[in-house]
């Protein structure tokens, strides 16, 4: 839209035609209040703080509602328009509870901000107040009704941004009240309750303390924790989260996880999980000591004595029985230099390629399928904007529910179009324009379906018009964007991003189930893959810096998931290194199975995997350790320490240390300090020199730099992959400063997927549950119990 | 035939609303005269009813709980089989009003909102009907009883009680 120009406080400002005059005033760097407006729903007038004078308008007109014109002459602070604020805010506080000391929201809250900037401090006001109880919803969901400014935000972003319509408002007047969609008399418990999927985006949209969250309510105060933004370790999607962190005797406990700043690749939101489901690492179950099998049982352990048992068994095995005997599993959450060095640490000192870990899509197909268009590889920022988007397979909304709030955003601001073919009736089919029914199992009909292959059709789907007339739409779209669930693999996956590629400026992407999955296959933690898709056995950097040719065994595919356990059962696997991952319960292994072999077990918690080890290691969890990880899409975003637990390590510096008891170059696996290297003085030397060392170190940090003085530095380890890893062309100052950028495969096509076992294993996690990890949350285990509950609920009221 | 199966609704109701959802561009429209046309057969707005009304405008429950507790003349608790409206705004309660209000409660035993225990009559206080220049008026169900005294009242209320008041709908 051409943009127009207006006078604001006497300022000149331009913006395109169409847009709200608070937004152009915030984008030329003038604050209007606002309680009701929310970017991206829709428009209310509810408040009126938004209130700004514009020349010849007989009276205040709301910034919220109006849109710019050209000529349009605006004040936004005068004693008027201030007299009116002040008069709104004395209104809305006229039932308020003055709380804010003991108040979640104190310290954050909009209307306490308001009220100190315009002074409405003393009431007209001499009636009591009207004190209500508060009430709990879920939960997760707290509402405190005194202190509701019927601002309907969280209205709006539960029914047009989650598209739940779980809250409502009801009554009129001064009684108007928000209520949720269980009403206390249909509930068994007289209570009444909200019935949705728990995303707490009603709490977050509230700009007073009237909706809090079951997790953080009463435990501190906005200021008296760290805000440190990381990135959530739940789905694929990869959101950033903001954790709040506070001080503990054990090190530093994570109160609160929440979307601050909003500056991340998930804008506006967080699902139930991102928000609330950290609380695993306070879990009372956390190991935080090594334990060592000892007389048939595990028992606890000095660092020394475990690191050596590991270290010394491990290299004398790799000595007596071959590295082609040793199996390492890695994890989908563990960070990017993590996997990079585990698989660095499997290859160059185990020396083996029996190296899997669990795969939630296949990763290898779709950078096979798109070697050479690298530009065709979506981001997550992609499904917000993109015109058209096809999503076969997956359910986003469970899965991946910021892909979903993004393509239902999409769909309500951008009037993009959505066809989805699955073959469930998933959620998202209300927001689009196609729906496909696809026949059981019909993905990969459709796949040769969409590709030409007419003779697919049957296989496909039951209703032929309805395939026929879906093919034909999508075909016609240009630009579109093409979303891919697990349910393709192999040759099939490859099928359909042809037929994508056919389509003029396509975009593609495939759906994993956890924060680095796809970091996980990029970084090489596949028996026939070195990291960034690089197959074992063909030239190129990595085999030379990792020796294949020179070992004979590294120049083949090692054993995958399943052929190490088989291994083992036969008794051929010597020793096992798992990292993060609980493939006996996942896969549920005969424990009997491992009796023979040595099993190193990095992990939180006694899982099935680690009860059977003989070493276990106190790892630290993805929002303990400093690194990065790859979303499903691509996009590398950092990942930055918030909690500590007193007692665990990293597993970067686990693998590094274990390396080094067995005896391997330390310098040669981690590249640090090397003569090339940076030596500095990190502020050792005090007395003269001191200022010397805090000056470096605000150079360092000003200019988006890091030290890298130590082996347990993941950074050290990202030169190299940025080094070695075809993709991974990382802007190091974009990943330092918190921004996400995104990153595609780029190896030529070589390998014939036909000939590739298919291992794909989708996790199946719902709304409320999260892999093993998700075990011990205790927030999830609540939601889980809260929804059994209120199916019953529905089944009994239906009978 | 119904467009809902098992409907709550009288066959005649269920159809009047089968046609009811096709007169407006948007079907929710016909939320507001649903409510008071299933308030008018069953005598208040019922859970079942809610459901159903939700279900034949593809609707939230709790979006017709949200437009039904806006309006304080539905109800979702049985009235009484006649409900006496008394009106006290000004015009009424100029003309004694109050006096018509204290009257009813007393013959009926009972206040603002409630029904009496044989559930023959319940008593609401209601503003503006509309009856302003006949003031002070009451409404029983949809018929009017206007320039009121205590003496009219005992006669309208015992016209109702034996049956012989008009009872529209
Ligand atoms: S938690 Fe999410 S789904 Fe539930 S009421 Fe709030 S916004 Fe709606
Ligand atoms: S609960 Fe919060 S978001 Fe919802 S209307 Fe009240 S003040 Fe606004
Ligand atoms: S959508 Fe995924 S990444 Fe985002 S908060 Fe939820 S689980 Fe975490
Ligand atoms: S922000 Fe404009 S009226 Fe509320
Ligand atoms: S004031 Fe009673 S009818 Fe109008």
């Amino acid at each position: 839209m051409p943009d127009v120009t207006l006078t604001v406080d006497g300022k000149q400002i331009t913006a395109p035609a169409g847009t709200l005059l608070i937004e152009a005033c915030k984008a030329a760097g003038i604050e209007i209040p606002a309680f009701c407006y929310y970017p991206g729903l829709s428009l209310q007038a509810a408040c009126r703080m938004c209130v700004v004078r514009i020349e010849k308008m007989p009276k205040l007109a709301t910034a919220c509602t109006t849109t710019v014109a050209e000529g349009m002459v605006v004040q936004t602070e005068t004693p008027e328009i201030v007299q009116a604020r002040k008069a709104t805010l004395q209104l809305l506080l006229g039932n308020h509870p003055l709380d804010c000391p003991v108040c979640d929201a104190g310290g954050e809250c909009e209307l306490q901000d308001m009220t100190f900037k315009y002074g409405a401090a003393s009431s007209f006001y001499a009636e009591p107040k009207n004190h209500r109880e508060e009430q709990q919803w879920s939960p997760v969901v707290y509402f405190d009704r005194p202190r509701c400014i019927l601002c309907y935000r969280c209205v709006r972003m539960c029914g047009e941004g989650m598209d739940v319509f779980a809250l409502g408002i009801q009554n009129r007047g001064s009684s108007a009240v928000i209520a949720p969609n269980v009403p206390a008399h249909l509930s068994p418990d007289q209570l009444a309750h909200v019935d949705c999927e728990q995303c707490g985006m009603c709490i977050d949209a509230c700009p007073v303390g009237a909706l809090t969250s079951g997790t953080y309510r009463y435990k501190t105060r906005p200021w008296e924790m760290n805000h440190v933004a990381t990135v959530c370790t739940h789905c694929g999607d990869g959101c950033k989260t903001t954790l709040g962190v506070r001080s503990t005797s054990s090190g530093a406990e994570i109160v609160r996880g929440d979307n601050r700043d909003k500056s991340g690749i998930n804008g506006d939101f967080l699902c139930n999980k991102g928000r609330y489901a950290f609380d695993f690492a306070n879990h009372e179950g956390r190991i935080t000591q090594p334990l060592v099998r000892k007389d048939g049982t595990l028992q606890p352990a000095s660092w020394e004595e475990a690191l050596s048992v590991a270290g010394s068994r491990l290299k004398e095995l790799r000595d007596s029985r071959g590295g082609a005997a040793l199996g390492v599993v890695g994890s989908n959450r563990i960070t990017n230099e993590e996997a990079y060095l585990l698989q660095k640490f499997a290859r160059t000192v185990l020396g083996t390629n029996n190296i899997d870990h669990h795969r939630t899509a296949d990763y290898v197909a779709f950078a096979q399928a798109l070697a050479g268009h690298a530009d065709r590889a979506a981001s997550l920022h992609d499904t917000l904007k993109a015109p058209a988007v096809l999503v076969v397979g997956g359910d986003p909304t469970t899965q991946a529910p910021a892909t979903a709030w993004n393509l239902r955003s999409n769909v309500r601001q951008n009037r993009a179009r959505l066809y989805l073919a699955n073959v469930e009736p998933i959620k998202l089919r209300r927001q689009a324009k196609g729906f496909l029914q696809l026949a059981p199992y019909g993905y990969n009909a459709l796949a040769a379906y969409l590709a030409g292959d007419e003779a697919a059709a049957a296989a496909a789907a039951a209703d032929h018009a309805a395939l026929a007339s879906f093919r034909e739409a999508v075909k016609a779209e240009q630009d579109l964007l093409i979303l891919i669930g697990a349910e393709l693999r192999g040759a099939e996956l490859k099928r359909l991003i042809e037929f994508g590629l056919s389509i003029p400026g396509a975009k593609l992407a495939l759906l994993a189930d956890y924060v680095n999955s796809r970091g996980a296959a990029d970084m090489g933690l596949l028996p026939d893959m070195l990291p960034g898709y690089t197959p074992v056995g063909s030239q190129s950097a990595l085999a030379t810096e990792y020796g294949a040719g020179t070992q004979p065994e590294l120049t083949k595919p090692g054993m995958d998931l399943l052929e190490i356990f088989d291994a083992a059962a036969r008794g051929n696997l010597a020793a096992l290194y798992v990292v993060g991952s609980n493939p006996v319960g996942r896969l549920g292994i005969d424990p009997a199975t491992l009796k023979d072999t040595f099993v190193v077990v990095q992990e939180m918690f006694l899982t099935e995997t680690a009860a059977l080890a003989d070493v276990v290691f106190p790892a630290a969890n993805l929002y303990e350790k400093g690194g990065s990880v790859t979303n499903s899409y691509g996009d590398l975003q950092l990942v930055s320490k918030a909690g500590d637990t007193a007692g665990v390590r990293s597993d970067f510096e686990l693998i590094v240390r274990v390396a080094d008891k067995m005896g391997a170059d330390v310098r040669k696996l981690v590249p640090f300090g090397t003569s090339t290297g940076l030596r500095a003085d990190m502020g050792q030397t005090r007395g003269a020199q001191s200022g010397e060392a805090d000056r470096h170190a605000i150079w360092l940090a000003a200019n988006n730099l890091e030290p890298r003085l130590s082996p347990f530095d993941p950074f050290a380890i990202l030169d190299e992959v940025q080094r070695l890893v075809p993709g991974y062309n990382v802007l190091r100052l974009q990943l330092l400063s918190g921004n996400d950028q995104h990153l595609s495969p780029a190896t030529p096509a070589t390998v014939d997927l036909s000939q590739r076992r298919d291992l794909v294993s989708p996790s199946g996690d719902s709304l409320f549950t999260s892999g093993t990890l998700g075990r011990y949350s205790s927030m999830l285990g609540d939601l889980q119990r809260n929804q059994a509950q209120q199916l019953v609920q529905i089944h009994t009221a239906a009978d | 035939m119904s467009n809902v199966a098992n409907t709550i609704f009288s066959p005649e109701l269920a159809a009047r609303f089968d046609h009811l959802v096709t007169l407006y561009p948007v079907k929710r429209s016909a939320l507001v005269p649903m409510l008071l046309y299933a308030q008018d057969e069953i005598g208040y707005v019922s859970d079942a009813a809610v459901s159903e009304i939700a279900q034949r405008l593809s609707l939230e429950e709790l979006d017709v709980r949200n437009v039904l507790s806006y309006y304080s003349m539905l109800r979702t608790k049985p009235a009484g089989k006649y409900n006496v409206q008394v009106c006290t705004n000004i015009s009424c309660m100029l003309r004694g009003g109050y006096t018509v209000l204290e009257h009813c409660k007393q013959q009926l035993g009972i206040g603002h909102k409630e029904v009496t225990p044989d559930g023959l009559f319940s008593l609401e206080e209601v503003e503006c009907i509309g009856a302003c220049c006949w003031a002070p008026a009451m409404q029983v169900n949809y018929d009017f009883h206007d320039d009121l005294t205590p003496e009219k009242v005992d006669v309208v209320l015992e016209m109702y009680r034996k049956g012989q008041g008009k009872d529209v709908k």
